[in-house]
C-alpha cells in the first residue's frame, strides 16, 4: 500500500482526526469490567466511530480506551502488555515520583482525587459518547444495548457541558492544535526544521508511524506464528514479520481539572482594584490571549493558514516576554520554538548556534516544540459563570472545570514533559520562581523560596509582579489509557477469556 | 579569581558490608527526601564547608558488566566501589585537609566499610589523597564563580527585588535613572548595615594562571605539530570507524521499571538533579584511543572555551566530569544539572546529540552512530534506555544552593555587575532592571 496517499482512516478512532465539536452533548463513562465474556461480546459489536470522512456530518460518535488494568482484565497476555510504555503500565498515579514530576502534590495529591487516585482505582475502560444536542440519551441506549449492564460496572459518569469552546474561566479554548501531516510530506530531519511548524509527523500522535525523530515509538508487536488471532492485525512497518497491536492506536491522557472560577476572577479583580479593563489585561497576560482567543503577539508564520489568526504567530520577536509574558499559559503549553533559536540564516550562523556562541543569556532555554505537542480533545463542565458575575461576592459556587484529554504516542516525552518541564516548572524559560499561572500548584521550592507569583516583563524595564496567586486549578482525577485502532480492538475483544494462547 | 577543582575518593567496599554502608550513608540524608543530604548531618556537615558546591556518595557497581559479552568479550571483574565526589573552590589538598579536620569521625566511619582502611591507625588525609582519582575531563559552568559569591549574589538579588517592588509605584516605572539611584543607595545602605556583602574576587593563584596559560596554548601547539600524523592516519581511521560502526552489536535492552524507580525516587525534589553513570569502554585499542582523545579535547574546550555559563547549547549543567577507571576499561560520568531527567535527555538529544555521540558512542550499549556524530542519541528509545540502564543511584547528594539554577546564577552575577559597573545607557539600564 502506498502509505503517502492512503492513510488507514477506517482503522483509526475518529477522535484522532476530529474533535466532534458539532456533537455538543457528551457523556464520559468510567467503567470497570464486571463480566469478561459479556464485555468481550459487547466490544466486538460496539459501534466505535472511525476517522474516515462521510458526506453528511455524523449524528453521534463513540470512542473507547482501556487502562492497563482493563487490558489485563480482558486477558491480554502480559508479554503483549510489556510492549506498551512504562508510563502506561505504571499509570498516572502508580508512582509518587511521577506525581511529584506532574505537580500532583498538595491539593493535587492523587489520594485526594475523586477517581483514579490509586493504582487500583483506575477504571478499566473509558467510554466517550458524543451526540447532537438532545440526542445523547437515545445514543446511549443504542450504544449500550442489552448486555451492557452485565458486562460493565459504571463507576462514574464524568460531567461535561457544551459551552461553545469556552472554558470555565471564560477563554476560548482549544485554539492551538497540531496539524497532523497525514501524507507524511514534511521532513523530520533536524537540518530542515530550524523554525517552528505546526505540522507534525503522524507518529507523534498515532502509534505505528514514524515520529518526529523519524523512528517508530515502541509498542506491542506480536508474532502471528505464535498467535493466530494476530493475523488480522496490521503489519508492523518497521518489523515486517510482526503484527502491530499499536498501529492506528494512541495513548489517551485524561485529567479532571477543577477550576475555581469565582476565585480566579475575584483575585484578579482585587489585583486590578476593580477596574474591569485592567482585570481583563492581567487575565490576558496570564493566559497569553484575550478572552476571545486573540493572541498577544501579531506575527505571520509559514505553515499556518493566514486566516487562522489564533495560531499565526511565534514568540521569536518577543524574546523577553514584553508582549506575551514568558510564563503565560499558552507560552508554556506551546512555546512555538523551532530546532534552533531565531537567527539561523546560513551555514556560518548555523554553526555558531550549534556551538552555542553569539547567544543572548535568555536565548535557547526552551526545548524544540515539535517533540512535545499534544492533540487536545477535552471538554469543559459546570454551569457557565461570566467574569462579570464571578467577581461578585455572592457569585454562585459550583463545580466547574475541564475534562482535559490529550492524545499522544509518547506519554513521557509529550504529556509528562509539557506538564513537568513547561507547565509547573518554576524555572521555565528562565522565569523567576513562578509556576504556570493557571494550572500550577503554588508549593514553594525546597529551600523555601515562594513560587506563588506571576511576572509580566515590561519594555520600561521593571517587571510587573502579581503576588500571592492562589491555586486556581485542582486535579480531581485522571489516568493513562490506550485507545486502540479498530482492528486492534477486534483483537482485544477476540482474545480468549481463559487467557490461553489461541494457537494451542 | 578562585578556580574550581574536584576530588573523587574511591575505595573498594569490604565484602558483605554493602548493605551496612548503604544504611550508614542513608543516615546523612534528609528524612523525607531520599538521596538528598541533610546539610547539617552529624557525619559530614556539608553546609559548614563554604567552598563546597556539590558533593555525592555513589556506590559504583557494574550492573551492566554483562553487556560486553555481545562483543565476544568476557566481563572484567569489578567489586562495588564507594566514591565520594565533590566540586570545590580552590585547590583539592587544602579542602581535603579541611574535611579531615572537621568531619574526621564521620568520614572514618564511612570509609571503615572500605578495604585497606582501619579507623585506628589510618592518617585520614593521607588515605584520602592516596585514594583520589583524577578525571580525564571536567566541566565547570562558570570558572571562578565561588560558593560564597553565589550566596552573596543571590542575597543581593532577593534584597533588590523586594525593594524594587516597594519603590516602583512611588518613583514610576519610566523613571529609570531615579530607580537605579535608589536601588544603588539601598545596596550601599544594606552593605553598611552588614546585611549584604559583595566580596571582591580573590587574586588568581599565580601557579594556576601559568599552568592554565601553558595548557591553553600548549595543547593547540602540540596538536599542530602532530597534525601531519593525523592527516596520514585519517583515511585509515575513517575506514576502521565505519567498519566498527557497522559491525558493533546494538543492544536494545529496556531498563527495568524497578531500576527506574530507584533512580526517580531521588529526582525532582529540587530544581536541579544529579546523574551518575558507569559502563564499559567498547573493546579494542581503536575505541579506547578515540574515546580518550575526544575526552581530552572536551577537557580542553571546557577549560578554555565553555567556561562562561554554557556548554555549546546547554545552559543547565553546573558541573560534569568523565573519569576512566579499571585500567581504562571503564568510564564513570557524573553531572549536576537543572530540570527533570526527561528534559535533560531531550535537551541533549535535540541540541547536542552530536556531542553526546562523540563522547559516549565508544561505550558499550550506546546506540549505533554514523561517522561518530550522526544518529546515536537521535535513536530516541535505544538512547533513553541505555542511559537509564547505565545510571547508578546516588546514595547521598549535596548542593550548596538549592532552589537556584545555572541560569539563575548567571542572572544574579549580571545584577551584581550592574551594581558595580555604573556606566550605562538607557537600554542597558532597562535590561538591568528587567533582571531584578
Amino acid at each position: 500500500m502506498n502509505k503517502t496517499s492512503n492513510f488507514e482512516f477506517d482503522d483509526l478512532q475518529g477522535l484522532l482526526r476530529f474533535g466532534h465539536g458539532k456533537l455538543t452533548d457528551t457523556c464520559f463513562m468510567l467503567l470497570n469490567i464486571a463480566d469478561v465474556n459479556a464485555a468481550k461480546q459487547w466490544l466486538s459489536a460496539a459501534p466505535i466511530t472511525n476517522a474516515s470522512t462521510t458526506d453528511a456530518l455524523p449524528d453521534n460518535a463513540l470512542q473507547i480506551a482501556f487502562s492497563v488494568e482493563g487490558l489485563r482484565m480482558l486477558k491480554l497476555k502480559e508479554s503483549v502488555i510489556e510492549g506498551f510504555s512504562d508510563e502506561f503500565i505504571v499509570g498516572m498515579t502508580g508512582d509518587e515520583s511521577r506525581s511529584r514530576r506532574l505537580g500532583d502534590v498538595g491539593d493535587n495529591t492523587p489520594s485526594k482525587w475523586e477517581w483514579g487516585g490509586s493504582e487500583t482505582a483506575v477504571p478499566h475502560v473509558l467510554l466517550l459518547l458524543y451526540a447532537r444536542q438532545g440526542e445523547l440519551d437515545h445514543w446511549r441506549t443504542t450504544v449500550e444495548g442489552e448486555h451492557f449492564a452485565t458486562a460493565f460496572h459504571l463507576l462514574s459518569q464524568l460531567p461535561t457541558q457544551s459551552i461553545n469552546e469556552i472554558e470555565p474561566f471564560g477563554f476560548v479554548d482549544g485554539i492551538s492544535q497540531p496539524t497532523i501531516d497525514w501524507m507524511q510530506k514534511q521532513s523530520t530531519d533536524i537540518h530542515e526544521r530550524d523554525r517552528y511548524s505546526n505540522l507534525l509527523a503522524p507518529g507523534e500522535m498515532v502509534l505505528g508511524y514514524p515520529n518526529e525523530y523519524g523512528y517508530y515509538t515502541p509498542r506491542p508487536l506480536i508474532d502471528p506464528q505464535e498467535d493466530r488471532l494476530a493475523a488480522e492485525l496490521p503489519d508492523a512497518e518497521d518489523e515486517p514479520r510482526l503484527k502491530d497491536l499499536g498501529r492506528n492506536g494512541t495513548y489517551l491522557v485524561i485529567r479532571q481539572l477543577s477550576q475555581d472560577v469565582p476565585g480566579f476572577w475575584q483575585f484578579l479583580d482585587k489585583e486590578a482594584a476593580s477596574d474591569a479593563d485592567r482585570r481583563e489585561q492581567i487575565a490576558a497576560a496570564m493566559v497569553g490571549r484575550k478572552r476571545n482567543g486573540t493572541p498577544l503577539i501579531e506575527q505571520h508564520i509559514p505553515g499556518v493558514a493566514a486566516e487562522d489568526h489564533g495560531n499565526n504567530f511565534t514568540f521569536d520577536l518577543d524574546p523577553k516576554g514584553n508582549h506575551c509574558p514568558i510564563g503565560a499559559h499558552i507560552r508554556r503549553a506551546n512555546p512555538r520554538t523551532g530546532d534552533f533559536p531565531p537567527g539561523v540564516t546560513g551555514l556560518f550562523s548555523r554553526l555558531l548556534k550549534i556551538l552555542g556562541f553569539a547567544q543572548a543569556p535568555e536565548e535557547d532555554l526552551i526545548a524544540s516544540s515539535r517533540f512535545h505537542r499534544l492533540l487536545r480533545r477535552g471538554r469543559s463542565y459546570g454551569p457557565v459563570l461570566s467574569p462579570k458575575d464571578a467577581v461578585k461576592p455572592d457569585a454562585p459556587a459550583g463545580d466547574r472545570g475541564i475534562q482535559f484529554i490529550c492524545l499522544v504516542a509518547n506519554i513521557s516525552r509529550q504529556f509528562e514533559f509539557v506538564q513537568n518541564a513547561w507547565m509547573v516548572n518554576s524555572k521555565f524559560g528562565g522565569v523567576q520562581n513562578e509556576r504556570g499561572p493557571l494550572v500550577g500548584h503554588r508549593k514553594p521550592l525546597i529551600d523555601g523560596q515562594s513560587t506563588d507569583h506571576f511576572n509580566r516583563p515590561d519594555a520600561a524595564g521593571t517587571m510587573r509582579t502579581v503576588c500571592h496567586l492562589p491555586q486556581f486549578v485542582t486535579v480531581r482525577g485522571g489516568g493513562y489509557f490506550f485507545m486502540p485502532g479498530l482492528r486492534a480492538l477486534k483483537y482485544i475483544a477476540a482474545t480468549p477469556a481463559n487467557g490461553r494462547d489461541s494457537a494451542s | 579569581m578562585t578556580p574550581q577543582s574536584t576530588f573523587m575518593i574511591t575505595a573498594t567496599v569490604r565484602v558483605g558490608e554493602l548493605k551496612n554502608l548503604r544504611a550508614l550513608l542513608a543516615s546523612l540524608n534528609q528524612e523525607e527526601i531520599p538521596g538528598h543530604a541533610n546539610p547539617e548531618n552529624d557525619l559530614i556537615p556539608f553546609g559548614k564547608f563554604d567552598r563546597l558546591h556539590f558533593a555525592r556518595f555513589v556506590i559504583i557497581e557494574a550492573k551492566t558488566a554483562h553487556e560486553i559479552t555481545a562483543f565476544g568479550v568476557n566481563p572484567r571483574p569489578w567489586r562495588p566501589t564507594l566514591a565520594f565526589l565533590g566540586d570545590i573552590d580552590g585547590d583539592r589538598v587544602s579542602f581535603l585537609t579541611q574535611l579531615a579536620e572537621h568531619a574526621a569521625s564521620g568520614l572514618k566511619q564511612i570509609f571503615s566499610y572500605c578495604e585497606d582502611f582501619s579507623e585506628e591507625d589510618s592518617d585520614l588525609l593521607e588515605w584520602m589523597k592516596r585514594h583520589n582519582v583524577n578525571q580525564q575531563a571536567n566541566y565547570v559552568n562558570w570558572i571562578g564563580r565561588t560558593v560564597k559569591q553565589i550566596h552573596e549574589e543571590a542575597a543581593l538579588h532577593q534584597s533588590l527585588s523586594a525593594y524594587l517592588q516597594q519603590i516602583v509605584d512611588e518613583v514610576g516605572r519610566e523613571n529609570i535613572r531615579q530607580l537605579r539611584q535608589k536601588l544603588l543607595s539601598y545596596v550601599e545602605m544594606e552593605k553598611h548595615k552588614g546585611r549584604l556583602t559583595l566580596t571582591p574576587p580573590e587574586p588568581t593563584p599565580a601557579g594556576w594562571k601559568t599552568k592554565n596559560l601553558a595548557h591553553k596554548f600548549g595543547v593547540p601547539l602540540i596538536l599542530l605539530l602532530v597534525s601531519p600524523i593525523f592527516l596520514i592516519i585519517a583515511p585509515f581511521f575513517a575506514i576502521r570507524l565505519r567498519m566498527l560502526e557497522r559491525s558493533d552489536p546494538e543492544l536494545f535492552i529496556r531498563t527495568s521499571r524497578e531500576h527506574i524507580k530507584t533512580l526517580t525516587v531521588q529526582e525532582d525534589w529540587d530544581v536541579s538533579n544529579q546523574y551518575s553513570v558507569f559502563g564499559d569502554v567498547k573493546p579494542g585499542l581503536f575505541r579506547l584511543l578515540t574515546f580518550k582523545f575526544i575526552v581530552f579535547l572536551t577537557d580542553y574546550i571546557a577549560k578554555h572555551i565553555y567556561n562562561r555559563g554554557y556548554l555549546t547549547r546547554i545552559k543547565t549543567i553546573h558541573f560534569a566530569r568523565w573519569v576512566f577507571v579499571d585500567n581504562n576499561h571503564r568510564v564513570f560520568f557524573a553531572s549536576n544539572y537543572d530540570g527533570s531527567h526527561e528534559s535533560y535527555m531531550d535537551d541533549f538529544i535535540n541540541k547536542v546529540g552530536w556531542g553526546l555521540n562523540l563522547l559516549f558512542s565508544n561505550g558499550v550499549g550506546y546506540p549505533t552512530t554514523t561517522w561518530l556524530i550522526k544518529d546515536g542519541a537521535q535513536r530516541e528509545h535505544p538512547f533513553k534506555y541505555t542511559q537509564r540502564r547505565h545510571q547508578l543511584p546516588t546514595e547521598v547528594w549535596y548542593k550548596a544552593y538549592s532552589g537556584l539554577t545555572a541560569v539563575d546564577l548567571a542572572r544574579n552575577s549580571r545584577i551584581r555587575q550592574g551594581v558595580e559597573n555604573r556606566q550605562w545607557n538607557d537600554a542597558e539600564l532597562r535590561e538591568w532592571l528587567s533582571l531584578i
